[in-house]
């Protein structure tokens, strides 16, 4: 049999039937939802008179427009209300299970798919959310799609599609102190450009991804997006059944054991090729920091800013001069120094437990700069109880950073958690875009590390200044 | 879903590359519930000045755009979130085409299913259009053509299937549905293990 890559094999366990004229018809295992991009396509099966396939391979949980502020409160923003609200009264008539508001479950919901075990290697993964891709982290194949298709997975588990390009990124070497899983993806990012992965499905490889935990993996994996690829996959090793084994939608004995020695079967064969390849020396990685409006234009955080007079094409060049006016930045500069108003760290991209333990480790015994607002946003009530239990919450409420609520907040700020027009954050989300968390914000993606060391000094700092 | 019917238009130019969703649509008109009402909201950011007002400058604000139904866009149209209020919003404010060099994937698959048509052109034919964007094209799915005023005809690439529902105005439901068989006969043989009612 020829050598097959592990996407190859995950492709091919799911095509359900294959006609001619017709893309595959690919089977999904999970469904997650949540309120932004399911109501619609609810409302799209109850037109048609359709029922949910599958409602014990789906899941619902609040997360976007879901507020930070202590759950005791009401929703203020009463069309964000009626959103998770919608989502709740949808779950309940087609029978799905929806960790709300008041669940211990809730948070964001790439944070909660691993979390609760209910992501497995080779598993077929689909949200309405591009940053699906994080499930990959497990070895599973997960990919953001539209609500039309959120709508024919309720109604079928099966959706159409057209086999990707494979896409080998490799990455040897050991990462140097203070530097992170987030400082490989975004040097990935500025490498290939955030087109960089179109069509294609990314595999991570090399000494410097088996050496990630989990959670690190996860980082790495929900950014495939920013680079374009709709896809980003690390093949199961003993980390992902470590991670696994116990957790509560995990298999269990016999049940487990046969999973493993399924999913033993997942990783690429040898010999197996792909489409497009990528290097990456993790041993020559800075810690990474954007300074442009999208994730690709970002840059080692002792580097200068690159000057659009140096670039040949036109569109391109002119795209570079508009992010920097918009940024209201220099060319020619470094971006060490620069002040900032705002520090987030959160997001499906750095909000779980380690991220929370690696920033909290810059605060512990320093103070927040005065004048910068710091917002510390777990993922899950899960990672929030958890990082209580190890008073990490009082580390950063000690520090003077805001605790809050578990959910995606400032990242794409559609709760009442944004920059004012005009401000600078350093954010440890996925997303540089122009108004991204806020209008006329201005967001500087880093890990949490150069986050709390920014947050510690005011300015865009070097966290291995820190370090000692 | 209408029949998707060849046309002819007048481009409105937009030159910068990888315009994101959140530019598209920003997140916080997310909220709704509803497909509606979010043709005024395209491009909510760069249309309209800080008191809610369209700028008279910004290009989807003149009369001749929004008389037009082809959006020319730089490279990587569509990139970041998989919103599908994207293509909601460009088919409201009026367009039923866009022209680029290059699409993202979630973005060209949610377009297709909206009735508005992705086009990829190749790079010389991209930068002719932006320096003569005041002329009418004429687009024609049923032969994968983009005719200028030259007369010369562009070839452009669809997906053979996804063609066929927009020419007869039919979402990829349907056909799915009609292989329940096959669904159900996978799923007697396909270990999947979980259960997330358990």
């Amino acid at each position: 049999m020829k050598p097959r890559t592990i996407i190859e094999k995950i492709w091919e366990n799911h095509v359900v039937a294959e006609r001619p004229g017709a893309p595959a018809l690919f089977y999904i295992d999970l469904q997650l939802l949540h309120e932004v991009t399911s109501p619609q396509a609810f409302d799209g099966l109850r037109k048609r008179g359709l029922k949910v396939r599958r409602p014990d391979r789906a899941i619902a949980t609040t997360d976007h427009s879901t507020p930070t502020t202590p759950r005791s409160l009401p929703i203020v923003d009463k069309v964000a209300a009626a959103q998770v609200a919608r989502l709740v009264a949808n779950c309940k008539e087609f029978g799905i299970q929806c960790f709300s508001l008041d669940s211990e479950h809730q948070g964001i919901v790439h944070v909660i798919g691993p979390e609760m075990g209910l992501t497995q290697p080779g598993m077929t993964v689909v949200c309405g959310d591009s940053h699906t891709a994080t499930h990959g982290a497990v070895g599973a194949l997960g990919f953001g799609i539209g609500t039309s298709e959120v709508e024919y997975v309720l109604a079928s588990q099966c959706l159409l599609q057209n086999r990707s390009q494979t896409f080998q990124v490799l990455v040897n070497g050991a990462l140097k102190r203070g530097v992170t899983a987030k400082d490989i993806i975004l040097a990935l990012i500025a490498k290939i450009g955030i087109g960089g992965g179109t069509g294609c499905i990314l595999e991570y490889c090399g000494s410097a991804i088996r050496a990630l935990s989990m959670e690190e993996r996860m980082t790495v994996c929900n950014m495939s997006i920013e680079g374009g690829a709709r896809a980003g996959l690390v093949a199961p090793d003993d980390t992902t059944y470590q991670y696994l084994n116990g957790r509560h939608f995990a298999p269990k004995g016999a049940e487990w054991d046969a999973a493993v020695a399924r999913w033993k079967q997942l990783p690429t064969d040898d010999g197996a090729t792909y489409d497009k390849s990528v290097t990456i020396d993790a041993s020559a990685l800075e810690p990474m920091i954007t300074f442009g409006t999208n994730p690709g234009m970002g840059m080692a955080i002792t580097a200068s800013i690159p000057d659009p007079s140096d670039i040949s094409d036109p569109l391109e060049r002119d795209s570079l001069a508009k992010a920097l006016r918009y940024m209201d930045l220099a060319p020619g500069k470094p971006l060490l120094g620069h002040p900032v108003d705002v520090v987030f760290i959160g997001s499906c991209t750095n909000s779980r437990i380690s991220d929370l333990r690696s920033a909290a480790a810059v605060f512990k015994g320093r103070k927040v700069h005065p004048g910068v607002r710091v917002m510390v946003v777990p993922g899950s009530q899960e990672v929030r109880k958890q990082a209580q239990a190890e008073g990490l919450d009082q580390v950063f409420r000690d520090a003077g950073a805001d605790w809050r609520e578990a959910g995606c907040s400032m990242c794409i700020a559609m709760n009442g958690d944004q920059l004012q027009p005009g401000e600078y954050s350093v954010s440890t989300s996925n997303r540089n875009f122009e108004g991204r968390q806020g209008k006329g914000g201005r967001t500087f993606l880093a890990s949490p590390l150069t986050a709390a060391a920014t947050a510690v000094r005011g300015v865009v700092s070097d966290v291995r200044e820190l370090l000692g | 879903m209408n029949k998707f019917t060849p046309f002819k238009s007048r481009l409105v130019p937009f030159p910068v590359d990888n315009i994101d969703t959140d530019q598209i649509i920003p997140a916080r008109f997310l909220k709704t519930i509803s497909k509606d009402g979010l043709g005024d909201q395209l491009f909510f950011d760069w249309r309209y000045d800080a008191s809610g007002q369209p700028k008279p400058d910004f290009i989807l604000n003149t009369p001749a755009a929004k008389a037009s139904q082809i959006l020319l866009a730089g490279d990587n149209f569509g990139c970041g979130s998989s919103r599908e209020h994207a293509p909601w919003a460009l088919t409201q404010y009026g367009f039923r085409a866009v022209i680029s060099t290059s699409f993202a994937d979630i973005f060209k698959q949610n377009s297709l299913k909206n009735s508005l048509l992705p086009i990829v052109v190749p790079v010389d034919i991209h930068a002719e259009l932006f320096r003569n964007p005041e002329v009418e094209v004429t687009v024609d799915l049923a032969s994968q053509t983009l005719t200028l005023p030259t007369g010369r005809a562009v070839k452009f690439p669809v997906d053979e299937f996804a063609r066929h529902c927009l020419l007869e105005g039919i979402d990829e439901l349907g056909y799915i549905l009609q292989q329940e068989p096959a669904i159900a006969k996978f799923e007697a043989s396909h270990p999947v293990t979980i259960n997330t009612l358990s």
